[in-house]
């Protein structure tokens, strides 16, 4: 099994090196995305007129890519979610913050009942 | 934490920075429409500046930022944004389409106050997810 992983993962790889040969150099101006038929322009060109933001990036992260940053936004609550869920310590001792020992070694799992 | 290594400078240096690191992290939030910064970045200054606390002066931190905040502020923030996003359906946008056709009002002033909304909540639910994950990691987190 661990050759057959090592074969896939060597394919994979050489999957996408081979698919990146097929992307535009670095900051070619007259690469797709650059060029009038993509996006770039037209933030650079409009992103103060329709959002009377300045900084040019922030307009793309919470405006026009929002639905984006608002996924990244709820990762972050997810991978908090998740290790507060892993590392819930059930009873502890009653009165929580005043009589829990700070900075302590993580206690007890919960037992999965 | 610190009782039996309690050092008055330690204590001292502390609480004089906490209060900047946290206006400093404000102006970050707010200054992002002119100055890269923004939610990430200001969300994480404040987070730092309740871990100083934590390591600084221990138990009494609970005190000024209970254990269940962080989590609770993490979802608050993140509850915010969706609403944030869900608010121009009611006028006819798309979701998160901040510059909606709402009478009387300018569809750019509108954008920039949800690019400033949007990087507010951004900041508090970074601000709490992170305090969480350090109080989980450290203490076992919410009882």
């Amino acid at each position: 099994m661990r050759i057959l992983a090592v074969v896939l993962m060597a394919l994979l790889g050489g999957a996408l090196a081979w698919g990146a040969q097929g992307l535009p150099p670095r900051g070619d101006p007259g690469s797709p995305a650059s060029s009038h038929e993509g996006v770039s322009v037209h933030y650079i060109e409009n992103a103060y007129a329709e959002s009377r933001t300045p900084n040019m990036v922030t307009a793309v992260l919470a405006d026009y890519r929002g639905f984006d940053t608002f996924g990244e936004a709820v990762v972050v609550v997810t991978a908090a979610v998740a290790c507060l869920l892993i590392l819930l310590r059930s009873g502890a001792p009653a009165g929580g913050a005043s009589s829990g020992a700070g900075g302590v070694a993580p206690g007890r799992r919960k037992e999965p009942s | 934490m610190t009782s039996r290594y309690d050092s008055i400078f330690l204590d001292r240096v502390a609480r004089a920075i906490v209060p900047v690191v946290q206006v400093f992290a404000f102006y970050v939030i707010t200054h992002g429409h002119y100055s890269p910064g923004g939610g990430f970045q200001g969300g994480v200054m404040l987070a730092a500046s309740i871990i100083l606390l934590r390591i600084s002066t221990g138990e009494e931190s609970f005190e000024r930022f209970p254990r269940q905040a962080g989590i609770g502020l993490a979802g608050v923030g993140a509850l915010l944004f969706a609403l944030l996003g869900f608010l121009p359906l009611l006028f006819g946008g798309a979701f998160l389409e901040y510059g909606m056709a709402i009478p009387g009002m300018d569809p750019v002033t509108l954008r920039y106050w949800g690019i400033f909304f949007a990087e507010l909540f951004i900041g508090f639910l970074v601000w709490g997810a992170l305090v969480a994950i350090y109080d989980a990691l450290t203490t076992g987190g919410v009882d």
